[in-house]
C-alpha cells in the first residue's frame, strides 16, 4: 500500500500499535472479540489460557492473538502453534493435533458451520477492533472514509449491514455508540512497540535458527540412510526391486515439495496423525532421499567396471567389494553433491512453515509483519543462512578439488 | 597334470562368436603367450578362465575345478576357482583409493583372513621382489604405468596362484622395462607356477614364452 500498487487494505485487519505506526488507520468499525475454541470433551477443565499450560494452542500467525500466545508462552507454558490459514487450525483441533484454538469471534463461529467436534467458550479472552487501512501520506482518503463510516455508524445503515452478514450482536452497538461519542478517532496508541526491537527479537530468533538447523540435519540423516538404500536397491536390485523405486525417485522429484507437505502433514491426517515437526523431517528425508539416491547410484556407476572384475578375482564377494572397493570410492565422488544438497535443503526447510513449524524464515516473516519491515529481520534473517550455508559450500568446493585431481 | 585345459571352448558375445571350440593345455611352470590381432579373442581367453565371462561351448578345467557352459556361477561357488586363478589387467585396475601396499592385503585379509601383519610383511616383501618397496605408500595415481602394472603383479601373486592370467601387460611400458618385465615373469614360474598372458609383442612373447599360441577368428592357427 505504502508502495501505491492499492488504496484501501480491508477485511478483518486488527487495530495494533505497529500498524497504526506506519499507516494511516480509518477508525475502528467493528469490535470482535478474542475466544477460546476446544474439544467439547476438554470445556470443563480447559477455561482460560493458564489451563492450558503445556497445550498446544492454534492461531493464525502475526496477529494479536499470536502475541496474546507468545505473552502466554511466558507466563503459563502455553505452547503456540502458528497457521497460515484460519481453517487448518480447527480441523486441527479436531483431529487432536492441538488442544485449544484462540482466534477472534467470527472466524471461530464460522467454523462451528462448518465443521463439529468442538465448543467456542463465551467468556472472552481479550477484545480488539477491525479498522480499514490506507497508505500513510494518503490521510485524506483515511479522513473520508472516516466520515462516511461514522455517517453510517449513526443512520444505521453499517448495523444493517451487519445483520445481513450475521455478525451483528449488543457489543457492536456499544462500540458505535462509543466510536461516535469521541471527539478524535479512537483506537490504541501508535506508538512503535518496543517488541519491535532487535533484541526483544533475537532469542526467538536464535531459536528459530536453531530449529532450522536441527530440522536440516535430521532431514539430511533420513535422505542419505533412505537414499542409500534406494541407490543400493536401484544398482543391485533385481528388476522387481527397481521399478518401484524408480517410480519413488521420478513422483519424488517431479512434484513440488510444498504439495508433498501439504500430503504428508494434512492429507494422510485420517490415517496418522503426524505431529508438524516430525512431519516436516518426514516429508523433507523422503523430497532429498530421492535427489540423494540419484547422486550415489551416479557415483556407484562411475567406478570402472574393471577395478570390480579385479576384485573378483581376488576372490571379494559382492557384499565385501560394495564396502572396501565401490562403496569407499563412490562416497568420495558423493560427497560434494552431497553437501551441495545439504545447503539447498537448509534453504528449503523454510517451506515447512506451511505446516506449522516455526523455522528461521517463518520468525523473520512474523518478526517484519510486527514491525512493519523486512530490512532488520530479512539481514538477520540472510546473515544466519548465511553461516551456516557459506562454510559448507566452501567444503563442498574443496572437496571437489580435492578429488578432481584423481 | 596341467595346470588349465581348455576343450572346445565357444563364448558368444551377443549373436557374434568370438571363440569357436577353442583348445589349449598349459602346464606347471610354463609360460604361454597368446597371439593375434585385436578381436581375436585373446582377452576373452583370459576372462572365461577368469569366469568374468559366461562360455557357450566347451569346458575349462584347472586340477579339480571346472567352468561348464552356462550364466557366470555366483561368486560364493567360484572360491576353489579364485584360489587357483590370479589376474593382471591390461589396465592394471588397482583400487584408486587404496595406497599401493593395501591394494596388496585387501584379498589376504578379507578373503583369506590372515593376520594383518602377516599380510602385511608378504606384501612388502613382494613388492620389494618385484621393485617397488619404495612405492609401497603411494596412490596408484601416483603410481608410473611400470611402477602400477608391479603392484598389480603383486597383488595377484600374494595368494600365490597355480596360473596367473596376464592382459597385455607390455601395453604401457617402454621397450627397456619390456626385457625386464619378461626376466620378472620368468622368475615367477619358479615352483611350478603357469603363465598365460596375450599379447601382440612379438618380441616379448619370444623373450619370455615357452610357447606361443596364435589365435585368429577365435580359434588357433598356429602352436
Amino acid at each position: 500500500m505504502e508502495r501505491g500498487d492499492f488504496d484501501v487494505a480491508l477485511s478483518g485487519l486488527e487495530d495494533r500499535p505497529e500498524l497504526r505506526a506506519r499507516h494511516a488507520v480509518s477508525l475502528p468499525y467493528f469490535e470482535f472479540r478474542e475466544v477460546l475454541a476446544v474439544r467439547a470433551a476438554d470445556s470443563a477443565r480447559y477455561r482460560k489460557l493458564s489451563d492450558l499450560s503445556n497445550r498446544r494452542v492454534a492461531t493464525l500467525g502475526a496477529t494479536m492473538a499470536y502475541q496474546i500466545l507468545l505473552d502466554a508462552e511466558r507466563e503459563s507454558n502455553v505452547i503456540p502453534v502458528s497457521y497460515d490459514d484460519d481453517i487448518h487450525p480447527y480441523s486441527d483441533l479436531v483431529a487432536a493435533r492441538v488442544d485449544a484454538v484462540l482466534l477472534d469471534h467470527i472466524i471461530a463461529e464460522r467454523s462451528l458451520h462448518r465443521m463439529s467436534g468442538f465448543v467456542v467458550l463465551d467468556s472472552p479472552i481479550a477484545t480488539g477492533h477491525y479498522v480499514a487501512v490506507f497508505a500513510r501520506a494518503d490521510s485524506a482518503l483515511r479522513d473520508s472514509a472516516d466520515a462516511i463510516l461514522r455517517e453510517r455508524m449513526r443512520d444505521g445503515s453499517l448495523e444493517k449491514t451487519f445483520r445481513e452478514w450475521g455478525v451483528w450482536d449488543s457489543s457492536q452497538s456499544i462500540h458505535f455508540a462509543r466510536v461516535l461519542a469521541a471527539s478524535s478517532p479512537q483506537g490504541v496508541a501508535a506508538v512503535r512497540n518496543e517488541r519491535g526491537s532487535i533484541a526483544a527479537y533475537l532469542p526467538s530468533f536464535l531459536r528459530a535458527a536453531g530449529i532450522t538447523l536441527l530440522l536440516s540435519c535430521l532431514s539430511m540423516a533420513l535422505a542419505v540412510a533412505i537414499g542409500v538404500l534406494v541407490a543400493a536397491g536401484r544398482v543391485y536390485g533385481s528388476r522387481i526391486v527397481q521399478a518401484p523405486l524408480a517410480v519413488y525417485v521420478e513422483v519424488v522429484r517431479g512434484t513440488p515439495l510444498l504439495l508433498q507437505l501439504f500430503v504428508i502433514y494434512y492429507g494422510l491426517s485420517s490415517v496418522v496423525r503426524l505431529p508438524a515437526f516430525l512431519a516436516a523431517v518426514i516429508g523433507l528425508g523422503l523430497n532429498y532421499a530421492a535427489y540423494e539416491s540419484e547422486i550415489y547410484r551416479a557415483a556407484l556407476k562411475a567406478i570402472p567396471r574393471v577395478q570390480l572384475e579385479a576384485a573378483r578375482t581376488l576372490g571379494l564377494s559382492e557384499r565385501q567389494i560394495l564396502r572396501f572397493v565401490r562403496g569407499p570410492q563412490a562416497l568420495r565422488l558423493a560427497l560434494a553433491p552431497m553437501t551441495n544438497d545439504f545447503v539447498a535443503l537448509l534453504k528449503d526447510s523454510s517451506l515447512v512453515s506451511v505446516i506449522t513449524v516455526v523455522e528461521l524464515t517463518k520468525q523473520a516473516a512474523i518478526y517484519a509483519t510486527n514491525m512493519g519491515s523486512w530490512v532488520v529481520p530479512g539481514i538477520l534473517c540472510a546473515v544466519i543462512y548465511l553461516i551456516f550455508s557459506l562454510p559448507l559450500s566452501r567444503y563442498a568446493r574443496r572437496l571437489e578439488k580435492k578429488w578432481s585431481v584423481a | 597334470m596341467s595346470a588349465l585345459e581348455i576343450r572346445g571352448l565357444e563364448v558368444m558375445r551377443g549373436t557374434h562368436q568370438v571363440l569357436r571350440g577353442f583348445d589349449l593345455i598349459v602346464n606347471p611352470g610354463e609360460i604361454v603367450a597368446l597371439m593375434g590381432a585385436s578381436g581375436a579373442g585373446k582377452t576373452t581367453v583370459l576372462r572365461a578362465v577368469a569366469a568374468l565371462e559366461p562360455i557357450s561351448g566347451g569346458t575349462i578345467t584347472l586340477g579339480d575345478v571346472s567352468l561348464k557352459p552356462g550364466p557366470v556361477p555366483p561368486e560364493s561357488r567360484l572360491g576353489a576357482l579364485r584360489a587357483k586363478v590370479g589376474m593382471v589387467f591390461q589396465e592394471h585396475a588397482l583400487f584408486e583409493h587404496l595406497s599401493a601396499i593395501e591394494n596388496v592385503v585387501l584379498a589376504p585379509v578379507h578373503v583369506r583372513h590372515w593376520q594383518r601383519e602377516a599380510a602385511m610383511s608378504k606384501a612388502a616383501q613382494l613388492l620389494d621382489s618385484l621393485g617397488v618397496a619404495e612405492r609401497a605408500d603411494a596412490l596408484p595415481r601416483q603410481l608410473s604405468g611400470g611402477q602400477a602394472q608391479r603392484v598389480a603383479i603383486a597383488r595377484a601373486l600374494v595368494l600365490d596362484p597355480e596360473l596367473l592370467l596376464m592382459d597385455e601387460p607390455t601395453s604401457a611400458l617402454d621397450p627397456a622395462r619390456r626385457s625386464a618385465l619378461a626376466d620378472t615373469l620368468r622368475e615367477l614360474t619358479e615352483g611350478g607356477r603357469a603363465l598365460l598372458i596375450s599379447t601382440h609383442d612379438v618380441d616379448f612373447a619370444e623373450a619370455c614364452a615357452d610357447r606361443i599360441v596364435s589365435l585368429a577368428d577365435g580359434s588357433i592357427v598356429q602352436s
